[in-house]
């Protein structure tokens, strides 16, 4: 049995508005083990990058509030962390590719710069020289198949094109042993050919490397090409999660399949109408199931209690009450 | 009148003959986004344009729309020519053709309300008198299933989905015939964009429109066009009904995007051409590669690929490809 190397247990993350508190995530669980490659999927608004962004600790303390949760990265809790020691994890454990690498890079310093940064700042630079710490860049560089690395090491990031720049990000999350990996849609500003490559890239250098991968998408194909297990979210609650062959085979919650039952299919037949209703209203959410004003299958419960997550098979858990013994 | 038993052949709407798009960096330099395009449109037809970005698959709609001066070549709507030189459009044509852009956020007056933002395009082709100004826009509203208190919305406090549908109501204001949809759900999820494809499909039927719909989405394209061209480099490399196009792809680009779609079932996945795995990088629209475009990333390139341009031949039926593979086929 794998050990489990991160554990987010009843996260709930709260952003400060002036008409109140805009109740985003609502009760996250959500584990890794080592080694593994887990897909968060859902669609926007849901709370997926406020999830990780809160894992890294990077969220703004003025303007959000944690009232309740644990997050344990090899079983400590990274939101009862000081400064220094999440300093420590952000340099060490966990590196996070962003959707944007434009945003990403910092547009006045050269690619070699930034990696360096990211090597002098680390561990993994502990007894080596520049020219030791040069070689590195260059090798991360190469892993990502870039031909010609020296004189990408050179370059802005302006002088590059997307493509090159999310394999850079990705090379710059890789350059330093992490255990973790949270990879926020970085395919998401490609084209559809160059994100193949970079999935299949992501995916053999986590595997090689012996990682755990974090996938952020609101792509299910994406996600059921490149991760082990998929956690779908829902408003601010992560509402399903399986194996990525058993959720695709079997999906349980209402909102899966409606999410399935939306993606135009390869075969033709014609665009579904959707899924009735809108996102909640997360500063007065509604009680109850968060699903509930847009279930074909709403029950009397489901307006007035949560459903907690109840395991159905093996690892497919949902939270939903068509699936309780009553 | 003599002919209405006859079944009479349909209209084109729109007819692109070797467009070109040129833009100058410099007194030599050109960035050649439409490189010698051609096409027509039926009345009728949804035609679906593809392609990656820097394929110029944007400016082609921005150049028939006239918000770019074509380099070259012929743009032919509804019969009549427009003309490179002056580049102007007249009113009958931005009556008749009208366009819905990606970005909602960036494509709707931020200072302006729904109102306000629909009665322009009323008054200026003079759809209603300005007494029949609100009561045609709620018309409108209702033809995109929008509710009538969205009148005094502006666009900020309103969701990106149903922005797509304003800019949709504003460009059916004009009661046009022929909409050019510039990949108008790419920045939406996937639950709101199936309300909105369902009500173009919807208002195509019901409007008798004709549309020309650009996306990159190849499993979004397979479920709404009648037929399909797909870009690269400025160039058009193949087009053929929609069937036939995903069905018996012919040209190396489309089997190779065709490959790379993430699908979510074996089903589909057994309907994918084998796998391509693409190499290389897209070569920059400034320094386009001698002979065809594509060589530098095509499994199947020949010596003669290097250096000779293949042009665009009809290989089936309504099936064109533009490559040297299939050139002995069309002299035998």
């Amino acid at each position: 049995m794998n050990d489990i190397l991160l554990d987010i247990k009843n996260l709930k993350v709260w952003y400060n508005t002036y008409q109140g508190y805009a109740k985003v995530v609502d009760g996250v669980n959500l584990h890794v083990f080592k080694g593994e490659k887990v897909g968060l999927v859902g669609e926007s608004g849901c709370g997926k990058t406020t999830t990780m962004k809160t894992v890294l600790s990077v969220l703004d303390s003025s303007k959000s509030h944690i009232p309740e949760g644990e997050i344990l990265l090899n079983g400590q809790d990274v939101l009862k962390m000081k400064d220094n020691e999440i300093q420590k994890v952000r340099r060490n454990n966990i590196s996070m590719i962003s959707q944007a690498p434009s945003a990403a890079l910092n547009p006045v310093f050269t690619i070699e710069q930034q990696l360096i940064d990211v090597i002098k700042y680390s561990n993994a630079s502990k007894g080596l020289n520049n020219k030791e710490m040069y070689q590195m860049a260059i090798n991360a560089v190469n892993s990502v198949m870039i031909s010609d690395p020296e004189r990408i090491l050179k370059s802005y990031p302006h002088q590059l094109s997307g493509g090159m720049k999310q394999r850079i990000c990705i090379a710059m999350a890789l350059v330093t042993p992490r255990e973790l990996l949270i990879a926020d849609e970085p395919g998401t500003a490609l084209d559809v050919t160059i994100q193949d490559q970079i999935h299949r890239l992501l995916r053999v250098l986590v595997e090689e490397k012996g990682r755990s991968l974090i996938m952020i998408t609101h792509s299910l194909g994406v996600a059921r090409e490149l991760v082990d297990r998929i956690y779908v979210m829902y408003a601010g609650n992560t509402v399903e999660v399986a194996k990525t062959k058993d959720l695709f085979s079997n999906p349980l919650h209402p909102y899966t399949r409606g999410l399935m039952e939306c993606v135009p299919r390869l075969s033709g037949g014609g665009v579904t109408s959707g899924i009735y209703g809108y996102i909640p209203d997360y500063i007065n959410p509604t009680p109850g199931c968060r699903f509930y004003p847009r279930c074909p299958n709403a029950m009397d419960i489901c307006s007035k209690e949560k459903p907690q997550p109840i395991e159905v098979s093996d690892g497919h858990k949902v939270a939903c009450f068509k699936y309780t013994n009553s | 009148m003599f002919n209405s038993d006859k079944k009479t052949m349909s209209k084109e709407i729109l007819t692109i003959k070797d467009l070109k798009t040129y833009f100058p960096i410099d007194k030599t330099k050109f960035v050649r986004a439409v490189d010698g395009v051609s096409f027509n449109i039926k009345e009728g037809e949804i035609m679906g344009l593809v392609g990656e970005s820097g394929s110029g698959k944007s400016t082609i709609a921005y150049t028939v729309m006239g918000m770019y001066k074509q380099s070259g070549g012929e743009i032919i709507f509804n019969g009549e020519t427009i003309t490179a030189k002056d580049n102007k459009r007249n009113m009958e044509f931005k009556k008749n053709a009208q366009i819905v852009f990606q970005d909602p956020g960036s494509s709707l007056n931020p200072y302006q309300d729904v109102r306000q933002i629909l009665s322009l395009p009323l008054k200026v082709h003079k759809i209603a008198s300005a007494d029949k100004i609100d009561e045609k826009i709620l018309e409108i509203l209702d033809m995109v299933e929008l509710p009538s208190n969205f009148m005094h919305k502006s666009p900020n406090s309103i969701g990106g989905g149903e922005k797509q549908l304003v800019s949709i109501a504003r460009a059916l204001c004009s009661n046009p015939k022929f909409i050019i949809l510039d990949e108008p759900t790419s920045s939406l999820d996937v639950s709101i964009q199936a309300k909105i494809i369902n009500m173009l499909l919807k208002l195509h039927k019901d409007r008798n429109l004709t549309y020309m719909f650009i996306t990159h989405d190849l499993s979004l394209m397979r479920n709404i066009s009648t037929k399909v061209a797909i870009m690269y480099l400025g160039k058009i490399c193949e087009v053929a009904p929609t069937e036939e196009f995903y069905k018996a792809p012919l040209h190396p680009y489309t089997q190779m995007l065709l490959s790379a779609i993430p699908v979510i079932s074996e089903a589909e996945e057994a309907l994918k051409p084998k796998k391509v795995v693409s190499t290389g990088e897209i070569p920059s629209p400034v320094n386009i590669p001698k002979g065809c475009s594509f060589h530098t990333r095509c499994n199947l390139k020949m010596d003669i690929c290097c250096n000779e341009d293949p042009v665009m031949h009809e290989v089936s039926k309504d099936h064109f490809v533009r490559c040297h593979l299939y050139e002995d086929s069309v002299r035998k």
